[in-house]
């Protein structure tokens, strides 16, 4: 077995592995190599973190002050928290993963004409798992310049293994620290002029027929973690028709600021509130690429989108993530469709079908 | 439940110089002072799907006997559990249509001899439809045999002889008994299968609703639409002649087709032209039988009676060829994106579902054929027959003196015919000059002046009260009246300014120059490129429906013909706008949304330079859309 690598491109050879990219860096892979259209990046493979702990010389410091902890303490599990996130953000680096992450990130900036600000996000073997919403646990890091500015916010994504709530997490959830690593995505930043997510199923009645999308301006921050009231949109699958159409408050939005060294939250005015925040066409390429995924993942997917205001209309639309949808999915079909009260065929179920229509019959 | 309501017939007056025009029509078809209380409990809507324009005195037999033809089916032959036949008025001109429901308590009693008879009709379907087949052709042969010419000075000297005791003023009239009496057996030949075919419909598309709560009507309607059906071979038929031209070498022939008797001729003399009249004359019959309007008017033109109209397509058709076009409908694509949309929801269904799922298709789709070919049977080829007939007698009656133009029957009521014929076979019986051509030329003249009248005035969308919510299956299905719709039409609409809406009836996005077109003889104004408005659309518009981006209609539901031909052509189309032919102008840039029923006024005047622009970006559309479903999803982001 040859040596896994510290550094892994979204868009090179390698098939995704888990264990060594995580949940959402195998996923980037995995889009991207399905031809979708997903912002440029690489992985720092679990290999990259493994190889620092073990420079560190911390690992047994972790195991021992995890393994006794009582998930309730929570002064406890904050002290240890604090104690093992200051070991890893105070450690350096070994020279062969920082060389090989700062050759990956000159790579992908040389395919820019100027500098562009990357987002930082962590990866985890543990996260995105179909049965374990483990989502939102860790880190990221948006609009980051510089490589020392990244490099900082990697080994903040390392550090977030150990927040108090990951750790509180893993206590009540059973999920061991033997073995515990991470991968980081490091990915060029959209400049998103409306982003969002989108569900190939309608999430409340679980009809898989229906894609329900949510969107608001800027970038999908807001949108992701509840802080705006996004567009409410569902699609026909099938036939990428909108079927209704709700439009949301979005009183804010996230957008890079005036000197383009960070994001700044404003507010969205009146008029731009007051209408969706994406196209009829828009609504539809977000259809299509959330239809897509489901389709190559062979499950119901949760996407979160964004359209590039940097690249022309039609080429603007970008896949962020996909992950397997685990509220619904794991609904049979029988109850995904709904009860369906005029079964069978026939002039039986024609004559209920004429009653149930004019109002004639409760059943 | 909306509290606005519509005007009330009793509280609106007739337009200027159409005083009196209820005299025009029979007692029981307008709206009776005394029966005010009873008329305005009920709501009516404008049918402008079917009679758009002002109904004249004769023409009321479309109305009379297609509807009371349809409640005959639906009331007395299926009985039809929560429904009956639907009421009819006429009101300063046009055509008002009210359902009428079965009372609560009749409802269960109708259930078991509703099963009994429409199950029969589904168990034997296709050999009761080669039935109805040779039932309806016997039919338009019938009326096909009738003749009206001018009675003779005296008897044939053989009646005489024979002693057939009789002369051909009882045949006259019986012919004209004849003449009504086959008419009104057509039309219930008419609706024997088309309820059927709705129910089962309806219970396929219920279904569907069901189990995929909110699911476009569309997808229901193109899930078991046909693409192959009768209601398609006369423009079939042409585009066949159009080739069989080119192959012949004829095409040089076709350049100016105003006068079909010289076109022919000219054809006939040269080298494969016998070839390509014999094609055309088989072609002829009975697939010319076939008129640019819906069969209902008097004026209608039938391509039979007219020539210069399917050689006027031809030739459209040959210079599309030559210029390297596809004519031909995309009938592969049409197949294969049915296929695809069935299978796509078939996947998300449990077993038990998809038995229910395939069953109701199986169903909906043996029975739709007949949804959409029953039109050219009756609409078009028996129809036609009728007012050929019919223009025959008033021509005849023209040349006895009872009016001075050869239309002028139609200002009568056919009752009214009725009394004129006979006074002109009294008068020959008599000796006598007849007393209609004193009578008739003064009070037609008076009644067409009524009738123009009426004609300038749009009628309102409906009269009275709207019920909270439309359940009527057959008002939903045939005409889209829906509560939405309703909402649309007394401006509760959120639509904003110049922006209508409708329903999605074909998908897809075109924009391009309005070209609103009020009647059929305005199809020669319509353009390469050009977005028809109108405010509705015949079948027979098939030939123009080669060069135009999208169709938008005032009136008509998922199933009226608007809306199957636009997904038999594939092209997008918006219908039940309710005032779009009315508001838009043409040249006025259009946006419309097929699937998702909109249709947005982008630039007001599309001047030279504008439109110049606007087809740029039009391209930029057509390349975005390519694109998202190509490249653009595909592709890398480097």
């Amino acid at each position: 077995m040859t040596t896994a690598p510290y550094i892994q491109f979204f868009d090179g050879a390698d098939a995704p592995r888990h264990d060594l990219l995580g949940g959402k860096c195998a996923s980037l892979v995995a889009l991207t190599q399905a031809g979708m259209p997903v912002p440029p990046g690489f992985a720092i493979t679990t290999a990259s973190y493994d190889a620092f702990i073990a420079a560190a010389g911390i690992e047994q410091d972790i195991h021992s002050m995890l393994a006794h902890l009582d998930a309730d303490d929570v002064a406890e599990v904050d002290r240890v928290s604090a104690q093992l996130r200051y070991e890893i953000e105070s450690r350096p680096v070994p020279a062969a993963v920082r060389a090989d992450f700062v050759a990956a990130y000159h790579a992908l900036q040389a395919r820019f004409s100027e500098p562009v600000p990357v987002a930082v996000r962590s990866s985890a073997t543990a996260e995105d798992l179909p049965d374990a919403s483990f989502a939102g646990q860790q880190d990221t890091y948006l609009w980051l310049n510089g490589i020392d500015d990244v490099t900082e916010h990697i080994r903040r994504c390392w550090a977030s293994l150990f927040t108090s709530r990951a750790i509180t997490y893993r206590l009540k959830n059973n999920i061991p620290n033997e073995g515990l690593s991470m991968a980081v995505a490091v990915q060029k930043m959209v400049n998103a002029r409306a982003a969002g997510v989108a569900i190939t199923m309608d999430p409340t009645t679980g009809d898989r027929s229906k894609i329900v999308m949510e969107a608001s301006y800027g970038l999908g921050e807001l949108v992701v973690s509840g802080l705006v009231t996004p567009d409410n949109v569902t699609v026909d699958k099938i036939m990428l028709m909108v079927v209704k159409r709700v439009i949301g408050d979005k009183h804010a939005e996230l957008v890079p600021d005036p000197a383009n060294t960070g994001l700044v939250e404003l507010e969205v005015s009146a008029a731009r509130r007051a209408v969706l925040s994406i196209s009829e066409t828009e609504i539809t390429a977000i259809a299509t690429i959330a239809k897509k995924a489901e389709k190559h993942f062979t499950c119901p997917q949760d996407i979160e989108w964004a359209l590039d205001r940097d690249l022309p209309n039609g080429q603007n639309l970008l896949l962020l993530q996909s992950r397997p949808e685990t509220v619904h999915s794991s609904r049979t079909k029988t109850d995904a469709a709904g009860p369906a009260r005029t079964t069978g065929y026939g002039i039986e179920s024609i004559t209920r079908s004429l009653l149930v229509q004019a109002g004639k019959a409760t059943d | 439940m909306t509290e606005k309501s519509f005007p009330s017939p009793y509280d609106q007056a007739p337009a200027d110089g159409a005083e009196g025009w209820k005299e025009l029509y029979a007692y029981n078809l307008v709206f009776q002072q005394n029966r005010r209380e009873v008329e305005e409990a009920k709501f009516w809507f404008c049918d402008s799907q079917h009679w758009p324009t002002v109904t004249k005195p004769f023409e009321t037999i479309g109305f009379e006997f297609a509807v009371s033809c349809l409640g005959q089916y639906n009331t007395r032959h299926l009985l039809i559990p929560p429904a009956n036949g639907i009421e009819f008025r006429i009101h300063n001109g046009y055509v008002f249509m009210s359902p009428v429901g079965v009372p609560e308590s009749e409802i269960a009693a109708r259930v078991p001899e509703f099963m009994a008879r429409a199950g029969h009709y589904f168990q034997n379907w296709d050999g009761l439809l080669e039935q109805w087949q040779g039932k309806i052709r016997g039919t338009i042969d019938e009326l096909g045999a009738l003749n009206f010419d001018a009675l003779p000075d005296k008897v044939n000297i053989n009646d005489v002889t024979s002693g057939k005791g009789t002369g051909p003023n009882n045949d006259l009239l019986a012919q004209y008994d004849a003449l009504i009496a086959l008419t009104y057996r057509a039309w219930q030949y008419h609706f024997e299968f088309l309820n059927l075919g709705y129910v089962a419909y309806l219970d396929f598309f219920s279904f569907c609703k069901e189990v995929f709560p909110g699911i476009p009507d569309q997808a229901v309607a193109k899930m078991v639409q046909g693409v192959d059906m009768e209601l398609f071979r006369p423009d079939d038929e042409l585009k066949k002649l159009a080739k069989l031209a080119i192959e012949l070498g004829l095409t040089g022939l076709f350049g100016n087709t105003a006068n079909p008797e010289q076109t022919l001729a000219g054809i006939t003399a040269v080298t494969g032209g016998p070839e390509w009249i014999a094609a055309f004359n088989d072609a002829k019959d009975p697939w010319f039988n076939f008129t640019v309007g819906n069969g209902f008017y008097a004026h209608d033109k039938y391509w039979l009676d007219h020539l210069e109209l399917p050689l006027g397509y031809i030739s459209d058709y040959i210079g599309r060829l030559q210029a390297g076009q596809t004519i031909d409908r995309p009938v592969a694509e049409l197949v294969a994106e049915r296929d695809r949309i069935t299978e796509e929801y078939s996947e998300l269904l449990s077993p038990e579902q998809l038995a229910a799922f395939e069953g109701k298709l199986g169903l909906a789709r043996q029975v739709y054929p007949y949804v959409e070919n029953h039109n050219f049977y009756i609409e078009h080829w028996t129809m036609g027959v009728f007012w050929r007939k019919a223009r025959q007698l008033s021509a005849m009656l023209q040349e006895q003196g009872f009016w001075p133009d050869a239309d002028g029957m139609f200002f009568l009521r056919r009752d009214e015919v009725r009394e004129a014929l006979f006074d002109y076979v009294t008068g020959w019986a008599v000796g006598a000059p007849a007393i209609g051509p004193s009578y008739w030329p003064e009070e037609v003249e008076r009644r067409r002046v009524i009738v123009d009248a009426l004609q300038k005035q749009r009628p309102q969308p409906a009269l009275n009260t709207p019920p909270a919510v439309i359940t009527e299956p057959f008002t939903l299905m045939l005409w889209g009246i829906t509560s939405d719709q309703i909402k649309n039409w007394l401006g509760d609409s959120d639509a904003p300014e110049g922006e209508f809406r409708g329903m999605a009836a074909s998908s897809g996005v075109a924009e391009g120059p309005a070209r609103v077109i009020s009647s059929s003889d305005q199809l020669s104004e319509v353009q390469e490129g050009d977005i028809l408005v109108a405010p509705v659309t015949a079948p027979s518009w098939g030939p123009i429906f080669g060069k135009i981006r999208a169709t938008v209609t005032d009136i008509g539901g998922m199933m009226s013909h608007a809306a199957i031909v636009c997904r038999e052509y594939g092209m997008p189309a918006v219908t039940g706008t309710g005032t779009a032919s009315s508001q838009i102008v043409t040249g006025q840039w259009l946006r419309v949304d097929g699937n998702n029923g909109t249709v947005t006024i982008v630039l007001d005047h599309a001047d030279a330079d504008h439109a110049h622009d606007l087809s740029l970006a039009h391209e930029a559309v057509i390349q975005l859309e390519q694109a998202l479903d190509g490249p653009v999803l595909e592709g890398s982001h480097a």
